[in-house]
C-alpha cells in the first residue's frame, strides 16, 4: 500500500483486496484502501470506473464479493443499510436523502430521537440541534423545514447529522457537484473543522482541482482497478487526467472557429423578464457558441426556460431568424428550430424506468408515426444512429436509462434533443457530474455542432468549461445580465468580476457584436 | 465506462435461465385457475360456463381497460363504479321518455345509447379537467365525483329502482343475450375492446405519453408533451368505456338502481394492477389487465362450482391474489 505521507498512524478504516461482482460483471477488481484520523482521502476516477460501489461498500451498503473491511485495525463486517452510522462511519448520498417534510432537527435525530418517557423531547432536540449548527456556523433555524432549504443547507443539515452520530469516518459522493464557488468555499472550511477534530474524510470529486485543494491522499479507480494512491501534492491536473482515462487528454477543449463576421443573427433577446429573469438582451449568430456564466442561482435556467416557453414571460420581445415569437409549449419551440436541454437529467430529461429507445424519441416521437402507429423499426434506425454518433455505450437495448453511467445518460440525452434537428440548442450544465473522458466527448461534439452550423447556448457553472468553449461569454447575476465579455477579456477572473457584483457592465454596443 | 471496445448495442440479453414472473405471473395464475376449475368439476370447461363467465366479465372488463390507460398515465379514477350506475339510470329514463313519440324499436334504444355515449364522455371531461387544469390530486376528484354520481342515481331512482318499459327491453335484450356464432355480443365487444386498447398502448403516441406522463411527469412536460390533454383523454377514454359496457349491462337485468355498479371501481383497478401495470404509473399493459379481469372473475366461478370452501369467501381470495400481484410487481425492482 502506498502511503504518501509516511504517518505511522494505524487507518481507521481500511479496505484490503476488495472485489465485487454484480451477478457475471465484475466492478470492483482487489482493491486497497485506507484513511487515518484527521485525514482527507479523495477518490476520483471516470464514471463507471467503481468509485460509488467502493464508497457502498465502505459504508456497509454493499457487501464485497471478496476481500476484507478494517475498522481500528480489527477485521470487520460492515452491518447493512447504514446501520454501520452506529460505528461511526457515515455516508453522505450524492441524492440527499432527506425526509422533504421534516424539520431540520427531526432529520438531524431521525431514528435515534431524544425522548422523556413515552414522549419526544422535542426541546432538547431543538436545542441540540441548535449547538451542532452553530459548532459549523451554518445559520439555519433547527425548526425550518428541509424542502424550504438549499441544496447547500441541506448538504449541510446532513454534515450536522453526521456529527451529531459521532462521526468518526464520513465518505461524501460528490459533494460539491451542485454547489457553486462560495457554498463549495463553506463546504471546504467544515471539512477542515471536521479533520481536525480527527474526522476520517473519503470524498469522490470530479473537480481535479478541488480535490488537490483539500486532499492529501488521493486514490485513482479506472475500470474497476486501482490505478494508483498518491499524495495530492505530486499529483498534477494532467497526471490525474492522465490515471484516471489511462489516455493523455492533451486537448480538453477543441480549438475555436469564430463565426464569420457577417454571420446572421439567428437568436435575438431584449428585455426579457420572467419569474427570477429581468431585463436580459442578446444575440446569438450562426455557428456561435455563447456560454452563460454566473452563480448558482443566478436567473441562466430561468432565462433559457422562459425563451422555449417552459415558464411564463412576463415582458420583453423574442425573435428567432429575424421573426418575433412568443413561445408558450415546448413544442412551438421545438418545431422553430430551437431545443432547450435540460440539466436535470434524471428529474426533467430522461424517463430512468425505461429503456434507450422510447427515451431518445420522446420528444419526436411524430416522426415516428406511420399511418398513425408508432413505427419501432424506423425507432431503432434512430437509435442505432444516436449510439454511432455521441457514442452511448450500454450493455444491450434493453437496459434502463437509469442503469447507464451519468456519462452516457447526458449523450443520450445529446442524441434525444439533436433528434429534433434544432438550429439553435440550449445546452444547460452539458457535463455535470460526468467524467473527464466523456466532458472531452462532449466537448468536441458541441464544437463540431457549432462548425456545422449550428448555434449554441452553453449555461455551465463549471468556468473552464465556459472558457474552453465560448466565443462570447454573458455572466448573470440576480437574475439580471451582469456584464458580457469577448474575445482575450474571456479569463475566470473578469468573469467572477462581474458575477461577484465587483464590475458592472453589458454596454449596449457590445450586445450586438 | 465498460470496456473501451465494448459493443454499444449487442442484440442479446444476457438473462432469460429464470422465469420473468412480471410477464408470465398472470398467465400462470390463470392457468393454474383452469387446471383447478377443470380437476373440480368437469362442468368447468362447458362452453355454457366459460361464455357465462367471460360475458359477465366484460362489463368490468371493458371498464378496467379505460382505467389501465389512467393508471399507467399516474392518475386513477374512483368514480366508474357510481358512474355506471348513471349512465345506466339515465339511458332508461330517456329510452322510457321517448316511447311515446318514437313507439318501440331500435330507434328508442339507438338514442338511449347515444345519450349513455354523451354522459360518459362528459363525466370523464368533469373528472379530466378537474384533475388537469384544477390541479387536484386525481384521487380526491374522483372520491367526490363518486359520491355525487352515487347520490345522483338515488335521486333519479328516488330511492328505488329505475326499470326499463318491458317491451323495449324484449327488444334490447338480444345485446346482451345473443351473440354471433355463439360468443355473446358482450364478449366480442369485450375482444374488440381490449385488441384495440393494447394497439393503442403499445402503438401509438398517445399509449407511449400515457407512460412518459406516468413516469415523470416533468420529463414528459420538457420533452413537449401535452401533459394535460393527453391526461385529460384518458380520463374522457374511460368515460366512453364505461358507457359502453352501460350499453351491453342495461339488457341484461333492464334496471338501475343505487346499488347498480357498486364496487366496480375496485374490481378494474384489481385487475389492471393483477394484470401487471403499475400502480404509480409509467408501466402499462391492456392483455394484463384481460387476464387480470378473467382471473377474478373465475375466482368466483370456480368457489360456486365446488362444495368445500364457501363461495361467500370470494372476496377474500381475491384480495390475496391482489395483494401477491403487488409483491410481484416489487420484486421486479429489486
Amino acid at each position: 500500500m502506498a502511503s504518501a505521507d509516511g504517518t505511522e498512524t494505524t487507518p481507521i478504516l481500511a479496505a484490503s483486496r476488495i472485489s465485487k461482482s454484480f451477478g457475471e460483471i465484475p466492478v470492483l477488481f482487489s482493491v486497497d484502501f485506507d484513511v487515518k484520523p484527521g485525514e482527507v482521502h479523495a477518490i476520483i476516477g471516470e464514471n463507471g470506473a467503481g468509485k460509488s460501489t467502493f464508497i457502498k461498500i465502505l459504508s456497509g451498503f454493499e457487501q464485497p464479493t471478496s476481500g476484507t473491511i478494517m475498522f481500528d485495525g480489527n477485521p470487520i463486517v460492515l452491518p447493512p443499510n447504514g446501520e454501520a452510522e452506529s460505528l461511526g462511519i457515515v455516508l453522505i448520498h450524492q441524492e440527499l436523502n432527506l425526509a422533504e417534510h421534516l424539520t431540520v432537527a427531526d432529520s438531524i435525530f431521525l431514528g435515534r430521537e431524544l425522548k422523556r418517557g413515552p414522549f419526544l423531547d422535542v426541546r432538547q432536540m431543538y436545542e441540540r440541534s441548535k449547538a451542532i449548527l452553530d459548532t459549523l456556523h451554518v445559520p439555519v433555524d433547527p425548526n425550518v423545514r428541509i424542502n424550504t432549504l438549499s441544496v447547500a443547507d441541506k448538504q449541510m443539515v446532513e454534515i450536522a447529522k453526521a456529527i451529531s452520530r459521532d462521526a468518526r469516518v464520513l465518505i461524501m459522493d460528490e459533494p460539491t457537484a451542485v454547489l457553486s464557488v462560495g457554498e463549495t468555499k463553506t463546504l471546504f472550511e467544515q471539512i477542515n473543522r471536521l479533520t481536525a477534530r480527527g474526522v476520517a474524510i473519503i470524498f469522490i470529486s470530479h473537480k481535479l482541482d478541488e480535490v488537490m485543494q483539500l486532499a492529501q491522499r488521493v486514490t485513482v479507480l479506472r475500470d474497476g482497478q486501482l490505478i494508483a494512491t498518491v499524495g495530492s501534492s505530486s499529483l498534477t491536473p494532467d497526471s490525474a487526467a492522465q490515471m484516471m482515462v489511462g489516455r493523455e487528454l492533451s486537448n480538453l477543449y477543441p480549438p475555436k472557429h469564430e463565426p464569420d463576421v457577417d454571420a446572421p443573427r439567428v437568436l435575438s433577446v431584449r428585455n426579457l423578464e420572467a419569474k427570477g429573469v429581468s431585463d436580459v438582451s442578446f444575440d446569438l449568430r450562426k455557428g456561435e457558441i455563447l456560454g452563460f456564466a454566473g452563480l448558482i442561482g443566478s436567473g441562466r435556467t430561468a432565462v433559457a426556460e422562459a425563451i422555449v416557453g417552459l415558464v411564463h414571460r412576463t415582458g420583453g420581445e423574442v425573435e428567432v431568424n429575424g421573426k418575433a415569437v412568443n413561445f408558450t409549449k415546448v413544442s412551438q419551440s421545438v418545431a422553430a428550430g430551437l431545443a432547450y436541454m435540460t440539466k436535470d437529467r434524471k428529474g426533467k430529461g430522461l424517463l430512468v424506468n425505461m429503456g434507450l429507445q422510447p427515451n431518445l424519441t420522446l420528444l419526436t416521437l411524430k416522426r415516428h408515426l406511420k399511418g398513425g402507429f408508432i413505427d419501432s423499426s424506423s425507432e431503432a434506425k434512430a437509435l442505432e444512429r444516436a449510439t454511432r454518433r455521441f457514442d452511448i455505450r450500454a450493455r444491450d437495448a434493453s437496459v434502463r436509462v437509469g442503469q447507464l453511467s451519468g456519462g452516457n445518460q447526458q449523450k443520450l440525452m445529446l442524441g434525444k434533443t439533436m433528434e429534433s434537428e434544432p438550429e439553435i440548442i440550449i445546452i444547460d450544465e452539458p457535463t455535470r457530474g460526468i467524467d473527464v473522458g466523456t466532458k472531452q466527448q462532449i466537448y468536441h461534439i458541441i464544437a463540431a455542432l457549432a462548425a456545422e452550423g449550428k448555434s449554441i447556448i452553453v449555461i455551465s457553472s463549471e468556468l473552464p468549461e465556459v472558457i474552453g468553449l465560448s466565443h462570447r461569454v454573458l455572466v448573470m447575476r440576480n437574475g439580471r445580465m451582469a456584464g458580457l465579455v469577448e474575445g482575450a477579456e474571456i479569463t475566470e477572473a473578469e468573469i467572477m468580476r462581474y458575477a461577484a457584483g465587483i464590475k458592472q457592465g453589458g454596454n449596449d454596443e457590445r450586445l450586438s457584436a | 465506462m465498460m470496456s473501451a471496445s465494448a459493443p454499444e448495442i449487442a442484440a442479446k440479453p444476457a438473462r432469460g435461465r429464470r422465469i420473468n414472473l412480471t410477464i408470465w405471473g398472470p398467465l400462470i395464475a390463470l392457468l393454474l385457475l383452469v387446471l383447478l376449475g377443470i380437476a373440480l368439476n368437469p362442468n368447468f370447461l362447458t362452453y355454457n360456463n366459460i361464455t357465462n363467465v367471460l360475458a359477465r366479465s366484460s362489463f368490468i372488463g371493458i371498464i378496467a381497460i379505460g382505467a389501465t390507460f389512467v393508471i399507467t398515465s399516474g392518475g386513477l379514477d374512483l368514480s366508474v363504479g357510481s358512474m355506471a350506475a348513471v349512465i345506466a339510470g339515465v339511458m332508461i329514463i330517456v329510452m322510457n321518455a321517448l316511447i311515446p313519440s318514437m313507439g318501440i324499436g331500435w330507434g328508442v334504444i339507438i338514442i338511449g345509447m347515444l345519450a349513455g355515449l354523451a354522459l360518459g364522455g362528459v363525466a370523464g371531461v368533469g373528472n379530466g379537467v378537474m384533475v388537469t387544469r384544477g390541479r387536484i390530486e386525481a384521487f380526491i376528484v374522483t372520491l367526490g365525483t363518486m359520491g355525487i354520481f352515487r347520490s345522483l342515481v338515488t335521486f333519479l331512482a328516488d330511492g328505488g329502482t329505475l326499470s326499463l318499459n318491458f317491451q323495449v327491453a324484449d327488444v334490447y335484450r338480444p345485446v346482451y343475450y345473443d351473440g354471433l356464432f355463439g360468443v355473446p355480443w358482450p364478449i366480442i365487444v369485450f375482444v374488440l375492446v381490449a385488441v384495440a386498447g393494447e394497439i393503442v398502448m403499445r402503438r401509438t403516441a398517445f399509449g407511449r405519453y400515457c407512460a412518459a406522463i406516468g413516469s415523470n411527469e416533468q420529463v414528459a412536460r420538457y420533452s413537449s408533451i401535452s401533459v394535460d390533454n393527453v391526461r385529460l383523454l384518458t380520463y374522457i377514454l374511460q368515460g366512453v368505456l364505461v358507457a359502453v359496457a352501460v350499453m351491453l349491462y342495461v339488457p341484461r337485468l333492464g334496471s338501475a338502481s343505487s346499488t347498480t355498479g357498486v364496487l366496480w371501481e375496485l374490481e378494474a383497478i384489481a385487475a389492471v394492477i393483477i394484470g401487471g401495470t403499475t400502480l404509480k404509473g409509467g408501466f402499462g399493459r391492456v392483455w394484463g389487465t384481460v387476464v387480470g379481469v378473467i382471473i377474478l372473475g373465475l375466482i368466483g366461478n370456480i368457489l360456486n362450482l365446488q362444495s368445500f370452501i364457501s363461495p361467500y369467501l370470494n372476496g377474500a381470495f381475491q384480495g390475496v391474489i391482489i395483494i401477491l400481484a403487488v409483491l410481484l410487481q416489487r420484486s421486479r425492482r429489486t
